[in-house]
């Protein structure tokens, strides 16, 4: 699959809390006709559709966009939706299944009223869940937050990380972010105290180190490599991917400490050819702090239990040595349900497009996604 | 008087095989599925064993003794029914016997918990039909 496929249009809308009378589809629809003038088509080109399978299914996108097309799927892999969905997408294109494969995810939050405040358990929970049985009984917290705060708890446990350190890595985001017109936070710089003195929502995490739900949708189209070539931008080729599936439940994880991005990541690494000293910049999934620094060990950017030492000394703003989250992540953007993490594809297309503007990367030509 | 349990009760997945292991707690005794042809445990319970996928189960007490894996203190919980109890300890538990599980540790201030210090299972009766394995500092 290498070099076969690339992105050549993508489309984001601003992250914000809320879009007032907006529905999801809505706002998927409006993505999609950005998304797809960008790759200079009209509707009727789109031949394959791929969208996040659990709050949409690909009939009902297909429907409200009034398209057709010949493969469409929907990927139900939560936070690692969008970059299954690219990952899907290439290969189906590459298979000869479809030509320009669209994908589209978005939300509006609060078109949802089961998802009112409180009213919904964070992950693996509802009714008659292995979640439900075993540990809403324990009372989790608000949001995803849970899991993520048993690692980085354990992290600090093995590996010495600190919080200060973690700040150090939301405040780096923030930086990229307070250029960014799509975040929910631009103009709002922060600081490593800032971080350190907001709220808990559990410990060790702080309310600055996570996501903040919001309302937006992001899309993109993929071609052949061939195809590309006669697009309007300049093409974002697809080098290599990799998957590896995570736990449902946190307790089945042999060691918390480190991610599935330490086999999906070699997996990527060897179909591309390229290694870890060869990346350039990275969009990583960022839900909470401690989740983009294990990535960072686990895709070979720092070793081991030195990610704390890692940011200390690195600068990951767009200006610095290597930059991470360019556009400020989901942490500092603003999370619009799978769409967040979406963005950290489109961010990654539109830098190596060259089209970042103020927070262009220099070195531009080689990113790794996660999901 | 009792006042109303309002927290969440555990709500099955995979019933009744997880029963045992719920009757069996009633009686405030830990027990783990265990693979007749694999001789190990595992959890949660299912009907087929994760390792060899046979059915071939039976039950074996534990004896509630473990290490806090890792934990988390809750200050803004989910559900709102457990507000009053906030900070508390929302902890994995690595059992000596081998499998871990998620639980609250009681009866320890927050800021005491550490990372890998013993712990033994409590038994909370909750409800006439409920009763939840917790742990305590061993
Ligand atoms: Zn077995």
């Amino acid at each position: 699959m290498r070099g076969q496929t690339a992105i050549i249009g993508i489309g984001e809308l601003p992250t914000r809390r809320t879009y007032p009378g907006r529905s999801m589809y809505g706002l998927c629809a409006e993505v999609a006709r950005i998304a797809i003038a960008d790759a200079g088509l009209s509707k009727g080109d789109i031949d394959g559709l791929v969208v996040e399978g659990g709050n949409t299914t690909p009939a009902s996108m297909a429907d409200y966009l009034q398209i057709r097309p010949t493969y469409s799927v929907g990927v139900s892999m939560q936070g690692a939706s969008s970059t299954t969905a690219v990952t899907t997408a290439a290969a189906a294109v590459n298979a000869g299944l479809c030509n320009y494969a669209l994908i589209v995810m978005g939300s509006a939050r609060d078109d949802r009223p089961e998802r009112a405040p409180g009213s919904r358990p964070p992950g693996g929970g509802g009714a008659g869940s292995v979640g439900a049985e075993f540990e809403q009984p324990f009372g989790p917290a608000q949001g995803a937050g849970t899991g993520y705060a048993l690692m980085y708890r354990r992290h600090m446990y093995e590996y010495g990380t600190t919080p200060e350190q973690m700040a150090k890595l939301a405040v780096d985001q923030r930086f990229n972010a307070l250029k960014n017109p799509n975040s929910a936070f631009q103009g709002v710089p922060i600081t490593i105290d800032d971080v350190l003195n907001s709220r808990y929502v559990n410990e060790p995490l702080h309310l600055l180190e996570c996501v903040m739900p919001a309302a937006g949708a992001a899309a993109c189209v993929i071609t052949s490599a061939d195809r590309a070539r006669s697009a309007p931008n300049k093409p974002v080729y697809i080098l290599g991917a990799g998957l590896e599936q995570a736990n449902a439940q946190i307790w089945e994880t042999d060691k918390i400490t480190t991610t599935p991005a330490r086999v999906s990541a070699r997996r990527a690494y060897q179909m591309a050819g390229y290694g870890p000293r060869d990346i350039q910049f990275a969009q990583f999934y960022d839900c909470y702090t401690i989740l983009i620094a294990m990535t960072v060990e686990d895709a070979g950017l720092a070793p081991k239990g030195e990610v704390g030492p890692f940011y200390e000394s690195t600068d990951t703003t767009y200006k610095g040595t290597f930059p991470i989250n360019t556009d400020g992540g989901q942490i500092s953007c603003g999370q619009p349900g799978l769409a967040g993490g979406f963005r950290h594809v489109i961010e990654a297309a539109r830098q190596i497009m060259g089209r970042a503007g103020e927070r262009q990367v220099v070195k531009n030509d080689l990113c790794l996604v996660n999901g | 008087m009792t006042t109303e349990y309002r927290k969440p009760l555990p709500n099955p997945a995979h019933w009744p095989a997880s029963k045992p292991f719920w009757e069996a707690a009633k009686r405030h005794e830990l027990v783990m599925p265990r693979c007749r042809r694999c001789d190990k445990l595992f959890f949660y319970p299912r009907e087929v064993c994760p390792y060899c996928l046979q059915s071939d189960i039976d039950w074996q007490q534990v004896s509630g003794r473990g290490r806090l894996y890792s934990f988390t203190v809750i200050h803004q919980p989910a559900n709102a029914a457990f507000l009053d109890d906030v900070p508390y300890i929302y902890a994995m538990v690595q059992l000596d016997e081998g499998p871990r599980m998620i639980s609250n540790l009681v009866d320890i201030a927050p800021a005491e918990a550490k990372v890998d210090m013993p712990v033994v299972a409590v038994f909370d009766d909750v409800t006439p039909e409920w009763t939840l394995v917790k742990f305590r500092p061993a």
